[in-house]
């Protein structure tokens, strides 16, 4: 049968040379193979990454752990619209909204707030369609932080307490609105 | 024998026991490191300082992991496997001579554990003896794998025992003697140029090293235990410290085999220019004959265990380079390759001799 690409070629098995049939001159060419990689990995750096205490650099587009912002006067940004809940394709988020009362002003940037947040990190896909459905810059994922493995399944539900950053300026998280070295000033002497 | 050079000699062979036993175990350490190494990677890093206390580690590991008896095994028997290949295998370093002999006034010890006058045949008895540990562990297990395993390595020891009995021979010609001892010191007199064995051996030297590799079982001639096709061969149903003394036996079995190349082809203790450094010891420092004698045995001493590590990093370096032979190409190799360049290097070296050119 005639092959369909014409392309196959008849290879010609020649016999081995005396070099080839006693075998030993391939062996010591292996053998210095062998120990040039011996000597690069004994004296250069290895590539091998050991992990805990190096880790590989994440890229800046990396979509990790989520984060929920504070404004620069150190409010929460959330206003417990729910689009992100609407958005989310695994069905992760859920949010129980709450009306500001007086005195909270200085919690809350908005007049409702979400009460609770969780987001479930097992059901999480980290798509980051929460993040750009955000209306008010509330919520983004990280590019440094992992939801690391735990034991437990309801370890993996994160709430608030785990979620909304530091009011510090010098904790924030490096995603998001960022404030102004003037903004952070001010809130460190306000927190002072 | 006085008493007290029996007493000397007694502690000559716990010192050979226990140096057996640390070399095997910093032998899994140096696998693992060497294997790393020569793969780009970087190896045991955790436990202790560049992971020097792995060892330990894995000590710990498997004695205490599960004691697994299959069913169906012969239980007596599957616990004397593992049990004489590390008998075997501790008792051939017993006749090395790994160093001269150290004089304390009139005490003269000698750095061997036992000198007879059949060293090297007591060493191949034992080296045989060996193949019954595997066969037995293989066959007590009640795996076809094991039993594969085993027939594969008895058949593989008698090919490559011939072969490098033979390769042996040779040098038994030269030297007239079984004693280790007697073949060392033959390879170096003092206040004559004196070549080691290996410059009047090359082709012997290159076949007992070939079968010394497959007497271990090593790579490429490792088809006893062949992961690949065999799950590990004869210690498939091994767990715990029994398969442990089969590893550590593989690795002490290593080390003799080094320690007799060593002896046989590279002088032993013998290194360059040792008499000249004694007369020079005892001339220019004024030291006394015994002094120096001392000095120059325990420099012996360690050149023959950087002789025997030498060699110890080559067996692990041909197993990282090297893979395994297939079944019919090791039998070839041994049958119709090793022991027709044997007999051809007895005929050669018996020329040699008759004519003068070697003795």
């Amino acid at each position: 049968m005639e092959s369909l690409s014409k392309r196959a070629k008849v290879l010609e098995k020649k016999p081995m040379t005396l070099a080839e049939r006693a075998y030993l001159p391939a062996i010591f060419q292996g053998l210095s193979i062998t120990m040039q990689h011996f000597f690069r990995a004994a004296t250069k750096k290895q590539v091998t990454i050991r992990y805990p205490e190096e880790t590989r650099p994440f890229s800046p587009v990396f979509r990790g752990l989520h984060v929920l912002k504070r404004d620069e006067a150190g409010r929460e940004r959330c206003t417990a619209c729910g689009l992100c809940a609407v958005a989310c394709p695994a069905e992760a988020i859920t949010m129980v909204a709450g009306e500001r009362k007086k005195g909270e002003e200085n919690l809350y940037r908005e007049e409702k707030y979400a009460v609770s947040y969780e987001i479930n990190m097992l059901r999480c896909i980290f798509c980051g369609l929460c993040e750009e459905a955000c209306p008010k810059a509330a919520v983004y994922l990280q590019a440094d932080k992992m939801a690391p493995p735990r034991f437990e399944r309801d370890e993996f539900i994160y709430g608030k307490d785990r979620l909304v950053e530091p009011v510090t300026p010098d904790n924030r998280s490096k995603r998001g609105i960022q404030l102004t070295p003037e903004q952070a000033d001010k809130l460190r002497a306000q927190l002072a | 024998m006085t008493l007290p050079v029996l007493g000397w000699q007694g502690l000559v062979v716990l010192a050979t026991f226990g140096i057996s036993l640390l070399i095997a175990t910093y032998c899994t350490y140096a696998e693992r490191v060497i294997a790393a190494f020569l793969q780009d990677r970087v190896g045991p890093d955790r436990a202790g300082p560049f992971g020097l206390l792995q060892p330990l580690a894995d000590a710990v590991k498997l004695f205490t992991k599960e004691e697994f008896f299959p069913a169906g095994a012969n239980r007596a028997l599957f616990v004397f496997g593992p049990c004489l290949a590390m008998i075997t295998a501790l008792m051939s370093s017993a006749v090395i001579p790994f160093g001269n002999f150290l004089q304390f006034g009139d005490t003269i010890v000698h750095l061997q554990g036992i000198e007879i006058n059949v060293g090297m045949l007591y060493v191949f008895g034992i080296v045989s003896l060996g193949v019954y540990g595997i066969m037995i562990g293989g066959w007590a297990s009640n795996n076809k794998f094991s039993l594969l395993g085993a027939i594969r390595a008895a058949s593989q020891n008698i090919s490559y025992e011939l072969a490098m009995g033979l390769a042996l021979i040779a040098v038994l010609m030269m030297s007239g003697t079984l004693s280790l001892r007697e073949i060392t010191l033959q390879q170096s007199v003092a206040g004559e140029w004196h070549f080691w064995n290996i410059a009047k051996q090359p082709l012997g030297f290159l076949i007992f090293i070939v079968c010394a590799f497959a007497e271990t079982n090593r790579t490429p001639f490792d088809l006893p235990e062949c992961e690949t096709e065999l799950i590990g061969g004869y210690h498939t149903e091994y767990s715990s410290m029994k398969m442990g003394l089969y590893l550590f036996a593989e690795y002490i079995n290593v080390f003799v085999a080094s320690a007799v190349m060593s002896v046989l082809y590279f002088g032993g203790f013998n290194f360059p220019f040792q008499y000249e450094l004694r007369d020079w010891l005892v001339s220019s420092r004024g030291l006394e004959l015994v002094t120096a004698q001392n000095i120059i045995t325990i420099l012996g001493l360690v050149g023959l265990f950087g002789k025997i590590f030498a060699f110890i990093f080559f067996f692990m370096w041909v197993r990282w380079t090297l893979p395994r032979f297939r079944y019919d190409q090791l039998m070839r190799l041994g049958w119709t390759i090793l022991i027709p360049l044997a007999i051809l290097n007895i005929l050669l070296t018996g020329g040699l001799i008759t004519f003068g050119v070697i003795k």
